[in-house]
């Protein structure tokens, strides 16, 4: 296997972040700062070599890039094979983003910083291995892989109810995910393959590529498409499994919410549509009804964000409701709905992770999270402000900004429903989803008004600080991206469209 | 890109790149931030002059726009950056950059972040330029929404006692209305393929393709017609969907209300010319009648109202919910000639004055809101019972405000009076009985206005008032920003003439006389 | 004198004065004299330019307009400019493109015709000379004083608001004269309309004034209840100039409303031939038109805005019930009147029954009022108000060229009664000021000098103004100088004003022979008489015209003869000149102006004008070609017997007067001698049949109550009632969202975690979080799982 920088790019992608976890606990407890630095260069290596792929990506050629291939145990035909199409790679780009705005929001945490930054980075490394894999061993591996750090940073640097939302996601996504694991060897145990498709020696297969170009019986599909599709799903909060997510949310800390709700909850939807890649033709049967569950998503979480009275709820919530629009997207069934879910697992993880750190940087100052004790924090922190207004305006998908591009899209998706053939509850389903958008409006003007623009007392608070300069760094950083690609979309969709392209044509379409 | 494209594109872009400025030029004070608003909100009302001059014997393009300007902005969806004017939306583009140094003059005194808030009011003309020019749904859509951020901003902020009910109110309400407006311009597309104006006014009228969940299609084209007239109904406003307008209006400041009554309503209107009645001429025709009567009773019930209220800035309000009545009768009796070649010349004669209606509420609604923000400004109330007898006090403000209300009231000779008549003479022959008792409206309009004048500046004066407040009379920066409202008002009520040529055409291509 | 020059005059004569108004207002309203001088300046050349159109107009005779070639251009068939083209007798035509309408243009212009130089010859002149008088009137002569204050009448110095009157007045006479000159109907209307705010400025000029007395309207009550009354009818003119409009393109494809092609046989036959609701075009519109008149002319029901706009400034009322706003209603009847031609067969009379009962009744109605009035003023306002009743129903039976004439005449009389009574007034203040000085000590002085002094203070410091007690004027003295039965034995005090008021009023009583009162309204009498239809009108009529001589004599009598009746009377003294030249100029064409509509065939008098007249009047040849190309009016005869019946009426009327009132004068503090005879009647006379009351009771007081409902009810609490529902319903549903969140799915789940929980202790070493049992259970479960599956599919 000849060392091609191409070839060894997405590995490196996730290795940095490893290495830097090993470094790091290597390293003695006092070095704060060194411990620091070690995590900020790894992410930003791993975000440099994200955008390289990202501009590299050769958008003629289209399909799955800077693949690397190693066979691992070929008996069981489980491959080292990593690549990205269009939809990775965004998805790279925006882990690779927030990963490192995460580690610059989290600069000052005190307690056991060493601790945290090494399990911190092997989160960053099971995300960035989640997307880049292209062995569904592989894959199951990394997306366990992710969810165990998850475990122990919410439980130990978390704050109100920690064990328990800890303890609750870890089970709601260990369970969600056996039960996909178990459809995926369902999948492997009865994939057909012409002669000659496998290599030599080798009669069953987890590697991606040759499974979708597998023939398997149409009753295995129907039978395991739904589980590997919510199994996976959890993970995206489709209804009625997201209720991990807001309690996991609330409890995490800042910087490990951002990767929660801004990637990790993408990795959920990433790998559900792994399901329709290997099952296209239960993906056209069955994917209809998953669109009943998101709906419920949509509008419900949405409506319980309007009433919550803890700001990082609020927000919570409103992932369920925007993560419902991705799983919608795809549910459409059409390349434009597909785009516009793709764009908006972007926009919203850029979204919710502006949102995240906002909540943290007055979470640290105020000690407190209800919205009616919070006002008037326009005046003490305007960047926060501003940042948390743009992040408002995506998520009620305010035109200009990204968040309009992506439902835009998706709505359209929902009007031109399935390329096999309109369904007719889809247009009823976009009537009810619209008002999604409504609430969400509602509720983003509530928390607007009252935390930012109320009377502001500064005698109330006690540990006020100005905020640090990598906060401002992230909060521009977001803001600025929510804004471009709100107004040029075509940076993102042109990369975008031609993942979805070939997603259509697995599907059939 | 010709020049004449650049110049619309500058004048499309030039205030939201002046908005960041100020910002930054804020930093050095606010009284650099105001200067420079100033200044920078000059540039697009420079190049729109230019560009009025250069649109008389500028070649037409397709769908009769001129300057048309056209980049892919998404492909995917085949949506188009494309922009272009015609008469109607010159014509608004030029009132829209005439209010806008206005708006910024008569804000001279805020002190309050006075940085940020030039930085909306310029913001958001780009906004209503952007509305005006667009040529695609979705950049129509786009602009249409964004105007929203910084005016409910400006309410919410520089507002005063109730604003952020208004605001939320103004919001939530417009952004509802419009919701409806997004889905059925997506139905459209996934019928058509298309978000280029022109060609769905030339495909959509004649589609009988397929359908969506077994409507037949005209059912169907009737409930996006009337999704697209309730989006627009809501941002006129038309009755009943004006209530959010009399509290957004009261609680904006000064400058707010001007641009808020000046320009943003006329979006809604200008939405009926521009999309209703190309894309929907069936329908339009067949519920002309109810729009007709929507608009009558916009006219009576709010002069009404306005009659009614003791807020003088309330009253002003309604006023313009009150006229703008009259804006959506001439596009009823457009809408009626669009299904019946007999109404073809009097839908003509009623849209040029429901557009010339749009212009000269523009300037007399601006004029109306500044003189109120003078008046609260020094009396700190806009109770018409607390106020009084100010002509003595004040007499240049005396005379300026009954000169903008004669123009409020329609007086002919100001520019008021050839709109409502070339309506009432287009509505006549369409709708009789209506444009009949719509004369109530325009009687009470009379009894609203004089009742303003003579609460504000007759009488004797309220002394306990007079105790505790400074009443000095308008000063020149005050009058400079009202003295081209006033000569405009004079200007196209003596000779309508220069403006009604370039609007005329325009009108005559849509009813297709 | 060539084309050019005649038309650039035209455009010249509404221009001055509309440029002085704006001049005086925004450059020169601090300097009075300029004002004035600018404003009469502006007026008179009016008036120079008026007189050489006119007299150009009679001796030069018609020229082809260039006009309905220029609307060619933008029409796109020109069949009815081609009609405009011959008949229609023009003198001078101009106009410029203003309104495009799709394809064609509407235009604006000026127009001269026989109609507009007859108007020209009267509005000029009376407006210059009421301009003239106003230098007088608002005391230019005397220094401001201190006690008087803006929008408070003067009554030591010279008016506060001094160059605004000015520039107002300026602004009423432009108005009036763009109305004269106007060659389409909409321009007439503009004129109209900016004559009504005019009439607003200036009736509500002293718009702080208010009276001890609250029923007593104040002036920015008054100005508020004529603008408002005014629009009531003004609403509906503007339907039927839009109806006359649209009709126009329907029948000439053309956007036009100039007078030249209305007036066409082509366009009033159709107008008159088509019908709708069964009732012909031409009579719906015109009807339209004529409510206008009803109350721009303050014809009943809705003349009650009339007497109250006596309020204003005298001048103001001469301007308003004189030489503009309440003749043009009437003029623009007159103007519009070939519109009917159609109606009729060729040849028969036209007429126009509501005109005539309104008129008529309106004519006889308001006399009855005014001889029961004491305010000098309010008896000439609905002497105005009778007047213009004879005016309309001549009208309305076909007597154009005696509704125009007697229109005209009553335009100088009038003006020159009312600005009589203005110098009268003005004189009786003057007495009243002088008496004060006199009676240094008296007790009412004393009260009245407080008054005044509490005035001084407010003027000084006007933040003081408008607090309790001075919600009346501190400069009102108890004594109301307008109230005739304050007055009398003027005539030594205020011999010129007595004679020319004396001409004036015999003009307006009809006094026969000489005055010019008589013979226009003798010609309409003349004609009411030779019509057998109209025979209750004639007598309706000539009962009105000999009250119309009672109550003028009884105003002579208990202005000028007899004792002084107050101090005040006593110390009256004669005006300034200024005051007194327009009363003289008008007082002579108060007489002869009345000549030129003598009958030629008239035994003797005719000689006057035989020559010229021929038959008919010189006036009648000067005017009737306007009707040529539609109406074809038949000269009528001399007559003797209305000629003697009017006369008797005027001569009894006037003694009657002189028996009741000037035999034996009323003796200070008397009665008026008919209240004792009257009784009930008087009251309801005096009380103008309550009709004020009633309109109050049944349209005011409910549109305001109405107004209020609407505003604060429908609105606040209907519409947004639902709103706000809506909204709420979207809170609770989203609350019954959240409670099935935490009891439900939320609930659900802990069970599970717990039973779960409980099941193993291996679980509580996952809460440990240690790695290892952690991926141990991972492969335990898919092993398992595995397992199953194996069992499952093979």
């Amino acid at each position: 296997m000849n060392f091609d920088f191409r070839q060894m790019v997405l590995t490196l992608i996730f290795l940095a972040p490893t290495a830097a976890a090993v470094i790091i606990l290597l390293t003695p407890k006092d070095k704060t700062m060194f411990v620091r630095v070690v995590a900020a260069t790894a992410t930003f290596i791993s975000l440099a070599l994200a955008i390289f792929t990202f501009l590299t990506y050769d958008r003629n050629v289209a399909g799955y890039q800077f693949q690397a291939l190693a066979p691992w145990v070929p008996s069981l035909g489980i491959s080292y094979h990593v690549g990205v199409d269009g939809i990775g790679l965004v998805m790279v780009l925006l882990t690779g983003i927030v990963g490192f705005m995460g580690v610059l929001i989290s600069w000052n945490i005190k307690d056991r910083p060493r601790e945290f930054f090494a399990f911190f980075m092997l989160l960053v490394a099971g995300v960035f291995g989640v997307f880049v894999s292209l062995d569904l061993f592989l894959l199951v591996f990394f997306y366990e892989l992710s969810i165990f750090p998850m475990y122990i940073l919410i439980a130990t640097w978390g704050s109100t109810r920690k064990e328990y939302a800890a303890m609750k996601l870890t089970l709601y996504l260990l369970v969600g995910s056996i039960i996909a694991l178990i459809g995926i060897l369902a999948v492997y145990f009865s994939a057909q393959f012409q002669p000659g498709m496998l290599p030599e020696g080798m009669t069953r297969t987890f590697d991606l590529l040759l499974l979708q170009q597998a023939n398997i019986p149409i009753e295995v599909q129907r039978i395991w498409f739904l589980p590997i599709f919510l199994g996976f799903g959890v993970l995206a909060g489709i209804w009625p499994f997201h209720n991990w997510s807001p309690d996991g949310h609330v409890a995490a800390p800042t910087a490990v919410s951002m990767i929660h709700a801004g990637v990790l909850m993408k990795l959920g939807a990433f790998a559900a549509i792994i399901a329709m890649r290997i099952l296209p033709d239960a993906a056209r049967e069955q994917m209809p009804l998953v669109i009943l569950l998101v709906t419920v998503n949509v509008v419900y979480g949405a409506g319980i964000a309007m009433v919550q009275k803890d700001f990082k709820y609020v927000i919570g919530f409103s992932s369920v409701s925007h993560m419902g629009l991705v799983t919608m997207g795809f549910a459409t069934m059409n390349q434009v709905g597909m785009n516009g879910a793709v764009l908006q697992m972007w926009s919203h993880g850029i979204m919710t992770a502006c949102f995240f750190s906002v909540v943290g940087l007055i979470y640290d100052r105020a000690h407190t999270r209800q919205i009616n004790e919070l006002s008037g924090w326009a005046r003490y922190l305007p960047l926060a402000a501003v940042a948390f207004i743009i992040g408002g305006l995506v998520s009620m998908g305010m035109p200009g900004f990204s968040g309009f591009v992506a439902e835009f899209q998706i709505f359209m998706g929902l009007w031109q429903g399935p390329f096999f053939g309109q369904i007719w509850y889809y247009p009823i389903i976009a009537i009810l989803a619209i008002w999604g958008v409504i609430l969400t409006a509602g509720y983003v003007l509530r928390i607007v008004q009252q935390v930012f623009f109320g009377e502001w007392d500064p005698h109330k608070w006690h540990d006020l600080r100005p905020s640090n300069f990598g906060d401002k760094l992230a909060l521009i950083t977001f803001s600025v991206l929510m804004i471009i690609i709100g107004i040029v979309p075509s940076l993102l969709m042109n990369t975008i469209n031609l993942g979805t392209a070939s997603l259509m044509k697995l599907l059939g379409g | 890109m010709t020049t004449n494209q650049l110049v619309l594109l500058l004048i499309l872009f030039s205030p939201l790149i002046a908005a960041v400025l100020v910002v930054i030029i804020g930093k050095l004070g606010d009284g650099a931030a105001k200067w420079s608003a100033l200044l920078f909100s000059l540039v697009p009302l420079a190049l729109t002059i230019y560009l009025w001059i250069a649109y008389q014997n500028a070649p037409v393009e397709n769908g009769g726009f001129k300057f048309v300007f056209s980049v892919p902005w998404l492909p995917q969806i085949n949506s188009n950056f494309t922009i272009g004017v015609d008469g109607i939306s010159l014509s608004m583009i030029l009132l829209t950059a005439i209010l806008t140094p206005l708006g910024i003059i008569i804000s001279f005194r805020i002190t309050d972040r006075l940085p940020l808030f030039m930085a909306l009011l310029l913001g958001l003309t780009t906004g209503m330029f952007g509305v005006f020019m667009a040529l695609d749904l979705v950049i129509f859509f786009i602009f249409w929404e964004i105007g929203l951020v910084p005016m409910y901003f400006l309410i919410n902020q520089w507002g005063s006692a109730n604003r952020r009910y208004a605001s939320f109110k103004f919001f939530i309400y417009t952004m509802a209305g419009s919701i409806g407006l997004l889905l059925s311009i997506q139905f459209i597309w996934s019928a058509l393929g298309t978000y280029s104006m022109p060609q769905i006014a030339a495909q959509w009228p004649t589609y009988t393709g397929q359908s969506v969940l077994g409507i037949p299609i005209e059912t169907v084209k009737n409930i996006t017609f009337w999704l697209f007239v309730i989006a627009f109904a809501i941002k006129v406003p038309v009755w009943p969907f004006h209530t959010w307008l009399p509290d957004a209006h009261t609680e904006a400041p000064t400058a707010g209300s001007m641009i808020l009554a000046g320009v943003l309503l006329k979006l809604g209107a200008f939405g009926f010319l521009r999309l209703v009645l190309p894309f929907f001429p069936q329908q339009a025709a067949q519920f002309a009648p109810i729009l007709a009567v929507l608009a009558l009773a916009g006219i009576v019930f709010t002069a009404f109202a306005a009659f009614g209220q003791n807020d003088f800035k309330r009253l002003v309000a309604y006023s313009s919910v009150n006229h703008m009545g009259f804006v959506v009768m001439g596009v009823a009796v457009a809408a009626a000639a669009m299904g019946n070649p007999e109404y073809k010349q009097y839908g003509i004669i009623a849209t040029n004055g429901a557009v010339l209606q749009m212009f000269a509420h523009g300037l007399s609604a601006a004029a109306m809101f500044a003189l109120v923000g003078v008046v609260y400004e020094r009396a700190h109330t806009r109770d018409l019972n607390q106020l009084g007898g100010l002509w003595k006090i004040m007499p240049v403000y005396g005379g300026i405000l009954i000169f903008s209300a004669m123009a409020n009231l329609g007086l002919p000779g100001l520019a008021g009076f050839p709109a409502e008549f070339q309506v009432v003479s287009g509505a006549w022959p369409v709708f009789t009985f209506i444009t009949l008792l719509s004369m109530i409206g325009l009687l009470m309009t009379g009894a609203y206005v004089l009742k303003a004048i003579q609460k504000v500046l007759h009488g004797p004066a309220n002394r306990e008032l007079l105790h505790h407040a400074e009443m000095p009379d308008i000063n020149r920066r005050e009058i400079i920003a009202l003295a081209p409202l006033l000569v405009l008002m004079l200007a196209i009520g003596v000779w309508p003439y220069w403006l009604m040529d370039v609007i005329n055409k325009s009108v005559t291509k849509l009813i297709g006389g | 004198m060539n084309q050019q020059t005649l038309i650039t005059f035209v455009w010249l004569i509404p221009l001055l004065p509309l440029l002085s108004f704006f001049t005086i207002m925004l450059f020169t309203r601090k300097h009075d004299r300029l004002s004035h001088t600018i404003a009469i300046g502006a007026i008179a050349i009016s008036f120079v330019l008026a007189q050489i159109v006119f007299w150009n107009a009679v001796t030069g005779g018609t020229h082809e307009a260039a006009a309905p070639a220029a609307v060619a251009e933008h029409s796109a068939e020109a069949p009815a400019a081609a009609e405009g083209e011959h008949g229609y007798p023009v003198y001078v035509e101009s106009h410029i493109p203003w309104l495009p309408q799709g394809v064609n243009t509407l235009n604006m212009g000026v127009l001269v015709d026989p109609l507009t130089a007859a108007m020209l010859f009267m509005v000029p002149l009376a407006c210059f000379m009421i301009i003239f008088y106003s230098v007088g009137y608002s005391n230019f002569n005397k220094k401001r004083d201190a006690h008087d204050q803006p929008g408070f009448p003067p009554h030591r110095g010279r008016e506060p608001m001094y160059a605004r009157f000015f520039a107002f007045l300026s602004l009423f006479a432009g108005a009036m004269l763009t109305l004269v000159v106007a060659d389409n109907l909409l321009l007439l209307f503009i004129g109209w309309e900016v004559m009504g705010l005019c009439s607003y400025l200036l009736i509500g000029f002293w718009y702080a004034r208010t009276y001890p007395d609250p029923n007593k309207i104040t002036p920015r009550q008054a100005a508020v209840k004529a603008f408002m009354t005014t629009r009531v009818a003004d609403v509906f003119m503007l339907l039927g100039i839009a109806f006359l409009y649209v009709s126009m393109y329907q029948i000439t494809g053309q956007s036009t409303l100039s007078f030249q092609q209305i007036f066409t046989p082509a366009v009033t036959h159709v107008l008159g031939q088509t019908l709708m609701w069964g009732i012909p075009v031409a009579f719906i519109i015109y009807m339209l038109l004529f409510i206008g008149t009803i109350g721009k002319s303050a014809q009943f029901p809705l003349h009650t805005w009339l007497p109250d706009a006596m309020e204003g400034p005298t001048p103001v009322s001469a301007m308003i019930h004189a030489a503009a706003m309440v003749s043009a209603g009437v003029y623009m009847v007159i103007r519009m009147f070939p519109i009917l031609g159609g109606t009729v067969q060729p040849g028969e009379l036209v007429t126009f029954t509501p005109m005539i009962i309104i008129g008529a009744f309106t004519a006889l109605f308001a006399a009855t009022i005014a001889f029961t009035q004491r305010d000098v003023k309010k008896v000439l306002a609905y002497s105005t108000i009778s007047q213009l009743g004879y005016m309309v129903a001549a009208l309305g039976m076909g007597a154009w060229v005696a509704a125009l004439f007697h229109l005209i005449t009553h335009g100088f009389f009038k003006a020159l009664l009312f600005m009589g009574s203005g110098s009268i007034i003005h004189g009786v203040e003057h007495g009243m000021h002088a008496a004060h000085e006199q009676h240094e000590t008296s007790a009412h002085y004393e009260q009245v000098l407080e008054g005044r002094d509490t005035a001084t203070a407010e003027s000084a410091a006007p933040a003081d103004h408008g607090h309790g007690h001075d919600e009346a004027d501190p400069q009102e003295p108890d004594l109301d100088p307008q109230d005739m039965f304050n007055m009398g034995g003027l005539r030594k005090k205020m011999p010129v004003t007595f004679w020319t008021f004396l001409l004036g009023g015999l003009s307006l009583a009809g006094f026969p022979l000489f005055f010019a009162g008589f013979w226009s309204k003798d010609e309409i009498l003349g004609h009411a008489y030779s019509y057998p239809q109209f025979q209750i009108v004639f007598w309706m009529l000539v009962l009105a015209a000999f009250l119309t001589a009672f109550y003028t004599m009884r105003q002579i009598a208990l202005t000028f003869f007899g004792k002084p009746r107050t101090t005040a009377a006593e110390h009256a003294h004669e005006s300034h000149w200024t005051m007194l030249l327009p009363l003289v100029v008008l007082a002579v064409f108060a007489v002869i102006a009345g000549w030129v509509g003598i009958k030629g065939d008239m035994p003797f008098f005719g000689l006057i004008n035989g020559p010229l007249a021929g038959s008919g009047t010189p006036f009648e040849h000067l005017v009737e070609p306007v009707l040529e190309t539609t109406i074809k009016p038949e000269v009528l005869r001399f007559n003797w017997l209305p000629l003697l019946i009017a006369s008797t009426a005027g001569i009894v009327g006037l003694i009657l007067g002189w028996w009741i009132y000037g035999r034996k004068p009323l003796a200070a503090g008397q009665p008026d001698p008919l209240e004792a005879k009257m009784g009930g009647l008087y009251v309801l006379l005096k009380n103008k049949y309550y009709l004020d009351e009633i309109y109050n009771y049944v349209f005011v007081q409910p549109a305001k109550r109405f107004a209020v409902w609407m505003g604060d009810v429908f609105d606040r609490k209907g519409i947004d009632g639902v709103l706000h529902g809506i909204a709420n319903g979207a809170l609770k549903v989203s609350l019954a969202f959240r409670s099935f969140d935490t009891k439900v799915v939320n609930g659900g789940a802990d069970g599970l975690a717990a039973s779960i929980k409980s099941a193993g202790h291996w679980l509580r070493d996952i809460q440990t979080g240690r790695v290892q049992n952690y991926l141990l259970l991972v492969l335990v479960s898919v092993v398992l799982l595995i397992a199953l599956y194996i069992t499952l599919f093979s």
